[in-house]
This record gives C-alpha cells, sequence and structure tokens, in this order.
C-alpha cells in the first residue's frame, strides 16, 4: 500500500505514474465544469459585491447597507419576506406531509402515477401557473363564482392581490420541493420496522407517532429547507399575486434597478439576501446535519 | 418454572390465496405448549405467510388460529402479545440498544427501575450486558440478532415467532446462535415458532419441522424420523443428499437389476411406483457381500471427490444408474477407499432402507 511513496519492488515506479496519469485525467475532465461555475457563479458574486460598495455617482460608500438598517420600508420588506416564506412552508407541510405519507403507503404502481400528478406542476411554466391562479381568484373568478352560485357566500371572498393570493400560489408552486424529499425518505423506512413496533405493543396511532415520523424527520428536514430557501428569493409570484400590497425582497431589488437605476442598492439588497440564505444554510446544518438530511438518511 | 407460562397453538383450516397463488392451503397443526417447531420449505412455500399470519400481519381468506383457548384471528398484531424476531433484525434506527429493548416495556407502563432490571436481564441473557447506550448502526449483524432477540423476550411473550433471524450470519456465527437460541428456549418457557430455509438449522434447533411446499405441510415429524423416514420425495430431496432410484416393491424386498434389497418394514403407500432413497452417508462400500449381512448392490466406481471431513465414491450400478456413498476420511477409511473403474460392493442396512413413492 506504501509502494505508490517510495518507489520500490516490482512495478512500484510503472504503477505510480499509472496512479499519477489517472488523477491527471480526471482533472481534465472536471474542468469544464470547474471554470463553468467560476464564470457563471463566483465571478457574478464578485462582481455583486463590489458593485454594492459604490453609490450612484461612483463613490465608495457604506450607505447602501446602512441604509437597510435605518429604512422602515426595507425593514418591512425583511419582514414580510419572512412571514411570506415561513407561511408558505408551514402550509406546505401541513399538505405535504399527509400527501407523501399517502403516497409511501401506496403500492409502487399505484405511487407512481400519482407522483406524475405531483408532478405535473414542475412541466408547466410558472409564468402560466401564476396567471391560472389569478383567473381562479380573482373578484369575479372561478372561485368566487361558485362559492356564490352555491349559497356559501353572499359577497366575493378577497382570495388575491394580497398576502393569502400570494401565499395559495407560492404553496402550489414550491409543494413538490417539499414532497419529492419527503417521499423519497418515507419510502426508505423499511416497513418491518412499523410491524415491529406493532407486534411490540404499539397501536397504528403509536407506530406511527414513535417509529415512522422520527425516521421521516431527515425527509422532512431537507423538503423545508428547500422550500424557506427558494421562497425568500421569490419574485413572480408574490408580484402578480400580491398585487403590490407584498413587497418581497426580490421585488425591491427589482424596483432599485428599474425605478431607481440604483446598481450600488439593488446588489447590496443582493448580497445581504445571499448572506442570510448561508447562515440560514449553515445554522440548519448545524442543528440537523444537513448532509445527513440530503442522503437521506 | 412452576406452572407453565407458554401457550398452546392451534392452527386449523388457514387458507390464504394471491390472486391466483394458494400461499396457504387449508393449514392445520396443533402446537404444543413449550414446543420447538420449525417450518422448513424453499421460498415461496408459505412458510413466512404462515408466521405473519400468526403474528397478525397477514388476513387469510379463511381458517382459525387460537392461542391457548382464545380465537386470535381477528386480533390487531399489537394486542396478540407475541414476541417476534425479524429477518432483518427490525431495529428501529433512532434509538440505542436500551430504548430499542426497552420499547415493549415502555408501552406496557413498566416503571423505570423495573425496566432497567428488566432490559439488563434480556442483554445479559444475550450477552450483550455492556452494550446498552450504543447505537444500532455500531453493532455488527451478529449483536444485532442478540438485540433483536431481547426486544423479543424482554417483555415475556408466551409464544416467541421467529423468521429466518439467522440466514444473514455467517455460517460458524449461524451455528454458534443456532445453540444459544436452543439454550434460551429451555431456560425460558415459551412456544417457539421458527421459520427458516435451512435444513440443517431445522434438525438442530427443533422438537419438531414442519415441512411445507406450494403451501401445504409435507410432513410434520421429530427431526430424527424426518431424516430416516420422509414420506414424500420431496421431503427426503430437500432434508440431506440423496440418490433416486426408480424400483418395484413385491414381497417386502426391492428388486434392483440383479440385487434384491430386503426392506425393516414395508413401504407406507400402496402405489406401484416407488422410489428407493439411498443416503451417501447410510452406505459403506465393502470388500465382498460375505463380509456383512446388510444388502448389496454391485456396481463400479465412478468417481472420487475428496470434501475434507469425508469422500464421496460415485458408483455405477449394474443398470447404470449412479449413487454416491460418502466415506469418513479417518486414516483406515480413506485408506480402503477403492480407486475409479474398480468393481464394489455397496452395503445397506435395511433399517436404513427408505422408499417412498413416486410423485403423482
Amino acid at each position: 500500500m506504501t509502494a505508490a511513496v517510495t518507489p520500490v519492488g516490482t512495478n512500484a515506479e510503472a504503477l505510480a505514474a499509472d496512479s499519477r496519469r489517472e488523477r491527471r485525467r480526471a482533472f481534465f475532465l472536471t474542468s469544464p465544469a470547474a471554470l463553468l461555475i467560476a464564470v457563471v457563479v463566483f465571478v457574478p458574486v464578485g462582481w455583486l459585491f463590489w458593485l454594492s460598495l459604490f453609490d450612484p455617482e461612483g463613490a465608495l460608500t457604506a450607505e447602501n447597507y446602512t441604509r437597510m438598517l435605518g429604512s422602515p420600508a426595507y425593514v418591512k420588506t425583511f419582514k414580510t419576506t419572512f412571514e411570506v416564506s415561513f407561511v408558505v412552508t408551514a402550509v406546505c407541510v401541513l399538505i405535504g406531509y399527509p400527501l407523501a405519507y399517502l403516497l409511501s403507503q401506496l403500492p409502487a404502481r399505484a405511487a407512481n402515477v400519482c407522483m406524475v400528478f405531483v408532478l405535473l406542476p414542475f412541466w408547466t411554466s410558472l409564468l402560466v401557473r401564476t396567471y391560472a391562479w389569478l383567473v381562479l381568484l380573482q373578484r369575479k373568478g372561478l372561485i368566487n363564482t361558485w362559492l356564490i352560485d352555491l349559497g356559501v357566500i353572499e359577497q366575493p371572498l378577497r382570495l388575491v392581490h394580497n398576502f393569502t393570493g400570494t401565499v395559495i400560489g407560492m404553496v402550489h408552486i414550491l409543494l413538490p420541493f417539499l414532497v419529492l424529499p419527503l417521499y423519497a425518505a418515507m419510502r426508505s423506512i423499511d416497513r418491518d420496522l412499523i410491524r415491529a413496533a406493532a407486534n411490540l405493543g404499539s397501536s397504528p396511532v403509536g407506530a406511527f407517532w414513535r417509529v415512522f415520523f422520527p425516521l421521516s424527520l431527515p425527509g422532512l428536514f431537507a423538503g423545508v429547507v428547500l422550500v424557506f430557501v427558494l421562497c425568500l428569493g421569490f419574485y413572480v409570484t408574490p408580484a402578480l399575486l400580491g398585487g403590490g400590497r407584498v413587497q418581497m425582497w426580490a421585488m425591491r431589488i427589482e424596483s432599485s434597478v428599474n425605478l431607481y437605476a440604483n446598481w450600488g442598492a439593488a446588489s447590496a439588497l443582493g448580497v445581504v439576501l445571499l448572506i442570510v440564505t448561508l447562515v440560514l444554510l449553515w445554522a440548519l446544518n448545524k442543528l440537523f446535519g444537513l448532509e445527513r438530511v440530503f442522503s437521506g438518511r | 418454572m412452576a406452572e407453565r407460562r407458554s401457550l398452546p397453538i392451534t392452527i386449523s383450516g388457514v387458507t390464504k390465496t394471491y390472486g391466483a397463488l394458494k400461499a396457504l392451503d387449508d393449514v392445520s397443526i396443533d402446537i404444543a405448549s413449550g414446543e420447538f417447531l420449525t417450518l422448513l420449505g424453499p421460498s415461496g412455500s408459505g412458510k413466512t405467510t404462515l408466521l405473519m399470519v400468526l403474528a397478525g400481519f397477514v388476513r387469510p381468506d379463511h381458517g382459525s388460529v387460537r392461542f391457548g383457548d382464545e380465537e386470535m384471528i381477528t386480533t390487531p398484531p399489537h394486542r396478540r402479545g407475541v414476541g417476534m424476531v425479524f429477518q432483518n433484525y427490525a431495529l428501529f434506527p433512532h434509538m440505542n440498544v436500551f430504548a430499542n429493548v426497552a420499547y415493549p416495556l415502555r408501552l406496557r407502563g413498566v416503571a423505570r427501575p423495573e425496566m432497567e432490571e428488566r432490559v439488563g436481564k434480556a442483554l445479559d441473557l444475550v450477552q450483550l450486558g455492556e452494550l446498552g447506550h450504543r447505537g444500532v448502526h455500531q453493532l455488527s449483524g451478529g449483536q444485532r440478532q442478540r438485540v433483536a432477540l431481547a426486544r423479543a423476550i424482554v417483555f415475556e411473550p408466551r409464544i416467541l415467532l421467529m423468521d429466518e433471524p439467522l440466514s444473514a450470519l455467517d455460517k460458524k456465527l449461524r451455528e454458534q446462535m443456532q445453540i444459544e437460541i436452543k439454550h434460551l428456549h429451555h431456560q425460558l418457557d415459551m412456544t417457539i415458532v421458527y421459520v427458516t430455509h435451512d435444513q440443517r438449522e431445522a434438525l438442530t434447533m427443533s422438537d419438531r419441522v414442519a415441512v411445507i411446499d406450494a403451501g401445504r405441510f409435507a410432513q410434520v415429524d421429530g427431526p430424527r424420523r424426518l431424516y430416516e423416514r420422509p414420506r414424500t420425495r420431496f421431503v427426503a430431496d430437500f432434508i440431506g443428499e440423496s440418490s433416486f432410484l426408480p424400483v418395484r416393491v413385491s414381497e417386502g424386498a426391492v428388486r434392483l437389476g440383479g440385487d434384491v434389497l430386503r426392506l425393516s418394514e414395508a413401504p407406507w403407500s400402496q402405489a406401484e411406483r416407488q422410489i428407493l432413497v439411498l443416503r451417501p452417508e447410510k452406505l459403506e462400500i465393502v470388500p465382498d457381500r460375505g463380509a456383512t449381512d446388510a444388502n448389496c448392490l454391485r456396481g463400479t466406481v465412478s468417481d472420487l471427490i475428496f470434501q475434507g471431513e469425508s469422500v464421496l465414491v460415485y458408483v455405477r450400478l449394474a443398470g447404470g444408474e449412479q449413487i454416491a456413498v460418502r466415506s469418513p476420511s479417518r486414516r483406515e477409511t480413506l485408506a480402503a477407499v477403492p480407486e475409479v473403474g474398480q468393481p464394489v460392493h455397496v452395503a445397506l442396512d435395511p433399517e436404513d432402507a427408505i422408499v417412498v413413492p413416486e410423485d403423482p
């Protein structure tokens, strides 16, 4: 085993050279991908960071960051973003957990068919789906018309151009991101474990809470992290369904550029969003061990 | 153990079909209190299905399962109170060894001090006394097996079910665990139903073995009787090695080529077409037929295979059939093994002559 270090013995030198060649080949094969990542990720992020340090006149300043703390508008955006993300994630868990559980208990063939329906939203444009919700939810939309025709309500409900509409649209779009890792984790739970729990005296409900639920938690955390982080940067759906009443982080970035042409302010917002996301991932990793979460164990 | 705690099991008329497949076909058996019964059969024979019916995980189409005097057939698994060891152990990965073994006690509301004492005792019994704090993933296969066993017996169930519990272990460990489980059975007052496809394991451990084939019992007997008096070709073939020769029986004897073999008892079946079952280790190469009172077959050595503890001698009989003779590799018997091509006599005690009916 130490032959590669000290080239002695039969063929030791040839084997060491062979090993070096293999590593060189691996390096050449991965270099295009590494180069691409560098160009499309690290260079723009670095540039973003650089831009955030200048004011519109091109002078070096920290104003772009200090403004975020001082201005109530910024603080409100910050709060809204986290509120929306939190509510959307919670609703996704409430809908997604029972759904994933049902799928995981179905026979494999039936589960695959149902999975297609869960994945369907993935194959439709985000913009189309958001406009579709607008048609369904607006004052004289399908849902309100039906409810009034059925006599359930007399006045149309305010379902869109507000917080509710934003949450409905975002839950619809983000649900698969929760269901997929959760379903994978649930599928990998050995059914004999549930049988063992029953055999040892657990009622079906007891077996679920004591054995199934704890074992599904890594999948649930993976889904929650995905949904929450995607929420933080959401733009199209809150912009269309929020009706201007729901100011999310990404929308503030957009208005900084398009409305005020202030690239420094926009960049600073982007940098902060990136840092908040990274800190969040780091904290979750500390708490639950993300490498374990994403490996589904 | 003043009074018997273990319960007898009465299974009658249990049938389970999956589509067109009959996994269990009208199965009935009485298992005595404290008995070690093994369900032995090839994969797909229905042995695991029957065990799952006993545990309550498979609902049969009809039939009755009684523990003692109590009908259990519609009782849910968690109210049956039977211990079970699963094939892949089914230890809870999110709990350590102690929590796994304590699980059934916690559900039964056992107080902490008593729980610790009983878990400790159960772990001692399977020789894992020191490992309570370990995680399940830190254990070797053999240790997991023992934890699963401790968890199944810690709440002192009166019936213990075991589903191929040793199949994942290597040969040495498996044989050691067989002996340990057998000792545990004597120590603990439990009725054990054990599932395996390993015929040697079944013979080693059981009071009785139920050989199961295509959802039916082919034969239920003690290990020795099962081995020495198989009732069908399937049982004879599944348990032990054998050569099979089609023969006709008349006047308490078997005629094979020019040789006549006496039988100690008449075949149980009156079938016209019968099969002579020859176990290699029950046969002996003898110098000539005058030297023994036993039956003799004449033939020529066609092949020799050295297998370590024994030598397998293949003999071609006058009629062209080939049989195997096992000769232990002691120095003197090894020296007496003939060479290939040499004519030999093969002796068989009438007591060891097995005749079964040809399968219809």
